[in-house]
């Protein structure tokens, strides 16, 4: 008896995933597998990957991709160079301004604190697409931003379609010009000089404009994260002697240790993944300076009917994130 | 496991869309029939139009030629205006349920010539010996003629009126050199005002290429030529108009293209196409202006012609009718009925001297078909090209030969194939 009940357990059981387990697999898994296969195929985009004249071509894909100087590699190269720019200075920013506004909305002291955690949640809730819009307004020449600039005496540049990369505009300031040893060697397809050109000012307007709409998010995180942290802690601090400043470091930012690495996971995700700003903004110009992995990956495949490199392009990506996940996971470890 | 599904973007969704997409058009149930074959015995079904439109006026002369197509022949056909017409296409192709009949454009053709979406119709037209040779050249990849060119356009040099006569130029100063376009433009550029203006791009900064006799690949089209003298000579002109603050890139004014600039009244003159009509006409109503045809370089008259076509899908279920409906589409009466709705010029000789007559202002850019030079169409020289566009918006402080060298490698590596 007893194992008959057992077993129609087992079998209701799997009748109710099913669905989900179907769903899953159809809409996450096979397309998955699909664009792993397409990756590795001659497949050019008419009919199904899995039709007969559909060839096999091992690694082929990820080469052009990743050696022989041609264009698709240069192309990725520089995809790669802005797309690690964008990732350094957002990742980090963010972070730390969502930690800081959810600490100052989260003092008690702070009157109308609803009214900041409403104002500051505010852009995240706005769609992409339109803050685009408004930031290419901000940003053009003679736009808001130029303007403010104009008042403190600084003649602001032309955003979006400003192609300088910020490092070489300073070390230009300062005399600094490309040195030949630098730009000699290449790596993946551009050379270390141009790998050092910083974030182009129509990338550093996209920093800012993601700092802007996550910010936001990520600070509800740190706020429910700060109110899990009992009162008595940090009047156990204050007990002891300690200063605000020392009670946070000491004592809040190691209790919300679990909480940094989240903030850091989905924004290192979200960052590698920039496209919609791109699409609806620049479309990787000017100069290619906001070209990214994953708007390169839909150009390659969508535009220009390379369906494997682009499939091939997701997959890299996919790679990177993995692994700097792994990484960041190594680093923020209890070090106890 | 989160992680996995996130970080593969785009891609696997739009791959999902096509599966979907596959299994409604696999043929296993809807009304779909399923593959083609039987379906177009019985004279085909429905045809469906996809076109790129620049606007309101487009979509709805487009569905009005269709319509009228469609009550004649007795076959339905439906017209959709894409957002993003390359994606869509792509979307199509991939799930083998492609619209019948669609706008391509030069860069995008050899990509789906060679995977083997379109049809090459061409010479089963009946007009097909109407079309100006240098649009059927456009439209011929390995010899064969793929697509009826739908209609054209080619640069001329557009010119501020008021700014023109305010700078005390008459129109015996119309520029016909290269030296007289330098010297009207170090007149013309006074206070904010800059003397010309165009797009950084090579669709701009490469008419300069054939009036100096240059061209981006050998005419047989198996040789990449950028690093020519005759391109860098041309270059260094342009630069040196730059440099010489006489001419400035339309981005560099805070507008998004030269039309843009022309209208806002920061630059005199600007290298565009007939679309800047259009543009005119909605956002700067009150800004009068002529068109001339670009000055002749060292070795002579050149601009470059821009063109799309109508492509119908191998994949089409009703090839038949959907020739039928492009010659409908070509006439030259249909044609001329494009040119007044939105601005376009005629492909088919025929409809030149009718075209030309109604409208004399743009007399210069119909002349410019007979010398017009074409992009380069090779699969993969899109890719180029926005390289190279990628590398002229740092011509001012670049250096000319440079780009040249970098953007010949990678046209070799495209046309050697």
């Amino acid at each position: 008896m007893a194992r008959t009940i057992n077993s129609g357990r087992t079998r209701d059981g799997w009748l109710f995933v099913a669905p989900a387990f179907v769903l899953l697999a159809v809409f996450l898994a096979f397309p998955v597998l699909m664009a792993l296969w397409v990756s590795v195929s001659d497949w050019r985009g008419v009919g199904s990957p899995f039709s007969g004249d559909v060839g096999f071509v091992g690694a082929e894909n990820y080469s052009n991709i990743l050696t022989g100087g041609s264009l698709q590699q240069r192309d990725f190269g520089t995809a790669m160079r802005n797309n690690v720019y964008y990732v350094l200075f957002v990742v980090p920013i963010q972070t730390a301004l969502a930690l800081a506004l959810a600490v100052l909305v989260h003092h008690r002291a702070l009157k109308g604190r609803g009214f900041f955690r409403t104002a500051f949640y505010f852009p995240s809730v706005t769609s992409a697409v339109a803050i685009t819009v408004l930031w290419l307004f901000l940003f053009n020449s003679s736009g808001a931003v130029n303007a403010a600039l104009g008042w403190v005496g600084i003649d602001g540049p032309n955003w979006f379609g400003d192609a300088r990369g910020i490092f070489h505009t300073a070390l230009g300031a300062v005399g600094v010009d490309a040195p030949a040893a630098l730009t000699e060697h290449r790596m993946l397809g551009i050379s270390w000089w141009e790998w050092l050109a910083g974030p182009s000012f129509a990338m550093s307007a996209f920093i800012l404009l993601a700092v802007f709409t996550t910010s936001g998010t990520f600070m509800l995180l740190f706020i429910a994260a700060l109110n899990n942290i009992g009162e008595e802690v940090d009047e156990a601090g204050m007990v002891d002697g300690a200063g605000a400043w020392q009670r946070f470091w000491h004592l809040t930012l190691p209790m919300l240790r679990p909480t940094v690495f989240t903030v850091l996971t989905l924004g290192l995700i979200g960052t590698w993944q920039v496209f919609d700003q791109i699409y609806t903004g620049t479309q990787g110009g000017p100069a290619k300076t906001t070209l990214t992995p994953a708007y390169l990956s839909f150009q390659a495949s969508f535009n220009s009917q390379r369906w494997g490199e682009g499939a091939a392009i997701a997959f890299i990506l996919f790679a990177i994130i993995v692994l700097l996940t792994l990484f960041q996971r190594w680093a923020l470890r209890e070090k106890s | 496991m989160k992680t996995t599904h996130r970080a593969v973007p785009g891609i696997a969704l739009a791959l999902a869309t096509s599966l979907a997409l596959a299994a409604c058009g696999g043929g296993s149930g809807f009304e779909d029939s399923g593959d083609s074959g039987d379906s177009s015995s019985e004279g085909g079904g429905a045809l469906k139009v996809l076109i790129g439109s620049s606007g309101d006026a487009e979509t709805k002369a487009v569905q009005d030629a269709v319509a009228a197509w469609s009550e004649e022949s007795g076959t339905e056909a439906s017209v959709q205006a894409a957002t993003d017409l390359p994606q869509e296409l792509s979307q199509g192709f991939t799930s083998n349920n492609p619209p019948d009949v669609f706008y391509v454009s030069t860069d995008t053709l050899a990509g789906f010539a060679a995977n083997g979406s379109l049809l090459a119709y061409g010479d089963q037209l009946s007009n097909a010996d109407d079309f100006y040779p240098t649009l059927v050249d456009a439209f011929t990849v390995d010899d064969q003629f793929y697509c009826a060119p739908k209609d054209f356009s080619t640069l001329g040099l557009v010119i501020n009126t008021r700014l023109w006569k305010e700078a005390g130029l008459t129109d015996a100063d119309v520029p016909t050199t290269w030296d007289e376009l330098e010297t009207v433009a170090g007149t013309l550029t006074r206070g904010d005002v800059v003397g010309l203006t165009f797009g950084p791009e090579y669709q701009r900064v490469g008419s300069f290429f054939p009036q100096a006799g240059g061209a981006m690949v050998s005419e047989d089209g198996t040789e990449a030529t950028v690093d020519s003298p005759a391109n860098l000579e041309a270059l260094e002109f342009v630069q040196g108009m730059m440099r010489d603050g006489v001419a400035a890139y339309s981005s560099d004014l805070g507008a998004g293209w030269g039309g843009e600039a022309f209208g806002k009244e920061l630059a005199a003159m600007t290298i565009e196409g007939n679309w800047i009509a259009g543009a005119m006409e909605n956002d700067f109503p009150k800004v009068d202006y002529t068109v001339a045809e670009l000055p002749e370089g060292p070795a002579g008259k050149g601009t470059l012609a821009f063109t799309n076509c109508w492509g119908i899908a191998e994949q089409s279920d009703n090839q038949e009718d959907a020739i039928s409906l492009v010659e409908a589409l070509t006439s030259a009466d249909q044609q001329l009925a494009f040119a007044d709705a939105f601005g376009v010029i005629p492909s088919v000789q025929s409809a030149a001297q009718e075209y030309a007559d109604g409208r004399p202002t743009f007399q210069p850019f119909v002349d410019g078909a007979e010398y017009a030079q074409n992009p380069p169409s090779q699969e993969g020289a899109a890719d180029v090209i926005s390289d190279f566009n990628a590398q002229l918006e740092g011509l001012q402080d670049g250096d000319p030969e440079a780009i040249l060298q970098s953007v010949q490698q990678s046209m070799q590596a495209v046309v050697g194939q």
